[in-house]
């Protein structure tokens, strides 16, 4: 359709499309909806039809029937049809919000994809049919670990464990506070009301508390994470959340099992303290030692890449269920295991699996999260409800009450042990972020009807509140964030000047902590990244990329982004440059010839013209041939010529690395990158290839190995300087380099580097230099097969590793 | 200035440093303690003294540390260049940088607390004293952040320190001619650099909470 293609490709759609695209949305949808709908109810028609043969169209007769064209068996593909279905809706609806400007500013996604799941069970209803109410078992197995498993994959591990007591104080005993606060309140209520409410016992309520009460992490990441708050309270509400968990289960578990005896011993109170901490610390444990698992076999992927990413989602995966196997916190289990894991998995594997987990994760998690909000909204037309006002409006306003009340009693408490102390609008927001979600619709849903008869009143109150704080709470947060203004997320990462004080300060801390003689957080956490790196990276990092400090990757991580932004923008002259900042040599060192306007300009045209000349092929990628990284290709036999060639080459890029050190295989964005194998062919003696290629160096060191070193400095500092110029005057400047070189320098660059730069060779290596300079940005953003290809091309002498 | 100082005579000497610094008078007893298990119980304190603390020789960048309790600069009177020895007073004034801010203060207050420490941070850094970081001394810097690691190039260490020192040249100095040289970060533009990472909330050490017992074990 060529109109809808127009629309897809231009950003400027005009209203009028946009308008007709969501149309387009929203009919794809109720298509779907409805062939969910008569889906099922054909599987509920189909139910009754005998078995028949899969392959075979009707029961077999004798009398000979015309043979059928076209037959139709929907039972073949029943359920993964329905599953495609379900997500497919979600992801349309995902699709049209975003498509509708305003709404998605001011409404939260997850209100709308409950609105959506209202109108799906509305519509499912009204063709007759039972709309599917969210599975509990499908909820607790399916859904929710991805999500669990993004959030703690990627948990800001810094402001977690500096705040990790606060967040344990706010998610045990603020979790256990709100369950009996509520529990033994509505009890009164229940009692005092009496009538129908009066037979409520007071262990359900207590087990409805609990569920109620606890904070949910889907809804928090949900609406959070639209609202950028900053770090410290987004990490406090959403450790909370996580950490709740475990309170959640074991005071679900115990009133569960009261509510079966009938009698409550304080021996059974004492073990349920007990319960929890093994629930608890047991799924830690299983989470610990299934991330050590994972880490360790990440250590021997170096040969299969492809499945990288697979491992990790396996071994996380198996923490989770293997915790719920016995009970423990399946969540903490999978929290402990990304976090263990992550680490030592980074570093171990590749760019493009790294790449892999982290985008799978968040197209999981995201479809997760669509599809819990779209099932809350269709089980709340499902179900049976029991509306009773005195319940539900009790429920709302205690859960709200029992929250400020925990918030402000516990930051008090808190505030007398933090340096950093909780403001009251600190205090407020934590309040107000704690929303209740499908958790809690789960964990009532579990409920057994037998011992609970009230369990429909229940299920209607626990819609009504999740309802509620997704709804008020969500929506108002924004407005209320801007209002009280808020101190919002730092969007841009850390600088370089940032990242090296704030190692300084740690060791700083650490150095003052141990002259007062306080064993402090430092001291613990100096003590532990020490043990980490004397002995668990040894094991669980393979080759030699355990060794590399922390500045260092970050370092060239934001160099390769610097890089990549200023090769692709083709960038102004930077205000300062790297000249600027070398002291003062000697007036023998500043003796730059410049070359006049005129031969840039010359220059620059020859580069242009040159540009058309690199081709371009395809080749097929399949999976079975994924290409190997350079690192992993040596280079042999080079001959001299060759090894001129690259030494120009070398040269040249010399002025990219100091902003584009070759890198060193650990930090994964930048891992894979060309430059490595450079080092390898730069190192002319093969002796120094194996070393050159774990180094940490940046390229002033890699040096000709017969260049003497004072050329090396001055032609570091010409390339320093040159650095931050645009692309195109980087190949004029590199031109000019050459040619001070071949002034200044012996015979040792070779021919193409002499001063009187025949034009020919200068264009020559203009040329590779070129497509070289075009290989540059393919190679930071995710490689494809071109640049393969392009290697395939220049192979022989030009093998730059790839 | 002067280093050796007779003990003082506990109570009032130690309530007028309790005014001055800001510490509480259980933090300068137990700071005092301290400070005599370090010195053996002599009047001042010296360099070798620190060697007494085991845990500091792992420390990377021991020598700055030690080396900032002993400069004048951080003694709050003005004064400059290096003393060898200093006395519980100087002690407890180079301590009270890493104060943690009592519980309410104006915008101003915090400001002020803020530009104090990084005023440490940057006496740490300035090492000669000419009021800016040089090259020298930020490669130096740098160096020895990242002297625990065994395997690294010494080109390294330099390429970050000219990596950094370019960026704080970009941030804060609008533009420059190519023939004009940056001489050194001054402590203004450090203080802008360091906008982002909150000093006053991170460079703080728990005095209440500290623990005289450890001293005893010898450590």
């Amino acid at each position: 359709m060529p109109a809808l293609s127009q629309v897809f490709g231009g950003p400027r759609r005009s209203p009028g499309m946009r308008w007709s695209l969501l149309a387009a949305v929203l009919i794809l949808s109720v298509i779907a909806s409805s062939t969910a709908a008569s889906a099922i109810h054909t599987k509920q028609g189909n139910g009754t039809t005998p078995h028949t043969d899969p392959k075979t169209n009707g029961t077999i007769t004798h009398t000979k029937k015309a043979f059928p064209v076209l037959s139709v068996n929907y039972d073949y593909v029943r359920m993964p049809f329905e599953i495609s279905l379900w997500i497919l809706l979600a992801s349309l609806m995902k699709l049209g919000f975003h498509l509708v400007p305003r709404l998605s500013g001011v409404v939260p996604e997850s209100c709308l994809l409950i609105v959506v799941g209202l109108l799906v069970g509305g519509l499912i209803k009204l063709m007759g049919e039972h709309p599917p109410v969210l599975d509990s078992k499908l909820f607790f197995l399916c859904l929710l670990p991805p999500i669990i498993l993004d959030a703690g994959y990627f948990l800001p591990i810094r402001p977690f464990t500096e705040n990790v007591g606060t967040i344990l104080m706010f998610a045990v005993v603020g979790t256990l506070w709100n369950a009996f606060f509520m529990g033994l309140m509505l009890y009164g209520v229940c009692q005092a009301e009496g009538g129908q409410l009066g037979e409520v016992p007071l262990l359900s309520c207590l087990i409805f508390g609990s569920i109620v009460s606890a904070v949910d992490p889907v809804a928090v990441l949900a609406v959070f994470e639209e609202i950028h708050i900053n770090e410290l309270l987004h990490i406090l509400v959403f450790g909370e959340s996580l950490l709740n968990d475990a309170v959640t289960v074991v005071l679900y578990h115990l009133f569960e099992e009261f509510a079966n005896e009938g009698v409550v011993t304080v021996a059974d109170a004492f073990l349920g303290v007990i319960c929890f901490l093994v629930v608890s610390l047991g799924g830690i444990l299983v989470g610990a030692i299934y991330g050590v698992l994972g880490a360790f076999t990440s250590r021997f992927t170096s040969h299969t890449r492809v499945i990288e990413p697979l491992f990790v989602f396996l071994y996380s995966y198996m923490a989770y269920l293997s915790a719920e196997v016995f009970h423990l916190s399946g969540i903490m289990a999978l929290i402990a295991c990304g976090v263990v894991m992550r680490p030592y998995v980074e570093a171990n594997i590749s760019h493009k699996s790294y790449t892999t987990i982290k985008y799978f994760l968040k197209m999981w998690s995201s479809v997760s999260e669509t599809l819990i909000f779209i099932f809350l909204g269709v089980s709340t037309v499902a179900g049976q409800h029991v509306w009773n006002w005195t319940f539900i409006i009790t429920t709302i306003f205690l859960c709200l009450i029992s929250r400020v009340l925990g918030v402000v009693g516990l930051t008090s408490v808190i505030n007398r042990f933090r340096i950093v102390k909780l403001t009251s609008k600190d205090q407020f927001i934590v309040a107000y972020g704690g929303l209740r979600g499908a958790i809690a619709f789960s964990l009532v849903y579990l409920l057994p009807e037998d011992h609970f008869p009230m369990k429909n009143m229940f299920l209607t109150a626990i819609i009504t509140v999740v309802f509620f704080t997704v709804f008020v709470q969500g929506m108002t947060i924004r407005p209320l964030v801007e209002l009280l203004a808020v101190k919002k997320k730092k969007e841009t990462k850390h600088s370089i000047n940032e990242e090296i004080h704030i190692q300084f300060l740690d060791h700083l801390l650490t150095g003052i902590e141990d002259v007062c003689g306080h064993y402090g957080h430092h001291h613990w956490k100096d003590k532990l990244s020490r043990f980490n790196k004397a002995y668990v990276k040894k094991w669980l990092i393979g080759g030699e990329r355990s060794m590399e400090p922390q500045l260092i990757s970050f370092y060239h991580k934001m160099e390769l982004k610097q890089a990549l932004m200023m090769l692709e923008s083709g960038g102004p002259t930077p205000n300062v440059s790297m000249q600027n900042i070398q002291p003062r040599r000697t007036v023998q060192e500043r003796l730059i010839p410049r070359l006049s306007r005129g031969r840039e300009e010359e220059i620059r045209n020859i580069l242009r013209a040159n540009l058309q000349h690199t081709r371009q092929r395809l080749r097929s990628y399949s999976r079975h041939t994924l290409f190997d990284d350079p690192l992993e290709e040596e280079e042999e036999d080079l001959s001299e010529a060759q090894m001129r060639k690259k030494r120009v080459e070398m040269h040249r890029r010399m002025s990219h690395y100091l902003t584009v050190p070759a890198k060193p295989p650990t930090s994964p964005p930048i891992r894979r990158v060309r430059f490595e194998s450079e080092n390898q062919v730069f190192g002319s003696t093969p002796g120094s290839t194996a070393s050159s290629r774990f180094q940490v160096s940046v390229v002033p060191s890699i040096q000709l190995t017969r260049a003497p070193i004072a050329h090396m400095e001055q032609m570091s500092q010409d390339s320093v300087s040159l650095v931050d110029e645009s692309s195109s005057s980087q190949q004029q400047d590199k031109q000019q380099q050459q040619q001070q070189q071949g002034g200044q320098q012996d015979s040792e660059t070779g021919g193409v580097s002499t001063s009187t730069g025949s034009s020919l060779g200068a264009e020559l290596s203009a040329s590779e230099r070129e497509q070289d300079h075009l290989r540059l940005p393919r190679c930071f953003s995710d490689p494809g097969p071109n640049k393969i290809d392009e290697e395939e091309e220049e192979e022989e002498g030009d093998r730059f590793g790839s | 200035m002067g280093a050796s100082k007779s003990v003082p005579t506990r109570e009032h000497d130690f309530e007028d440093l309790a005014e001055r610094t800001g510490f509480s008078l259980d933090q300068i007893n137990n700071l005092h303690k301290r400070f005599q298990w370090l010195n053996n119980h002599q009047e001042t304190l010296r360099r070798e003294d620190f060697e007494k603390v085991s845990h500091l020789s792992l420390n990377p960048i021991r020598s700055q540390i030690i080396q900032a309790f002993f400069d004048r600069r951080n003694f709050g009177k003005g004064g400059v260049g290096l003393v060898d020895e200093i006395g519980f007073e100087e002690f407890l004034t180079v301590m009270s940088y890493f104060k943690p801010p009592n519980k309410k203060l104006t915008n101003e207050e915090t400001e002020a607390n803020r530009t104090q420490k990084l005023r440490f941070l940057f006496n740490m850094h300035d090492t000669d004293n000419d009021g800016t970081i040089t090259l020298d001394e930020y490669r130096h810097l740098v160096e020895k952040l990242l002297s625990t690691c065994e395997t690294l190039e010494e080109d390294t260490a330099k390429a970050i320190a000219d990596a950094a020192m370019l960026e704080v040249a970009k941030i804060t100095v609008v533009h420059m001619e190519p023939h004009e040289v940056y001489e050194g970060i001054t402590f203004e533009q450090f203080q802008q650099i360091l906008k982002g990472i909150e000093v006053e909330r991170k460079m703080n050490i728990r005095f209440l909470q500290m623990d005289t017992t450890p001293m005893r074990c010898g450590k």
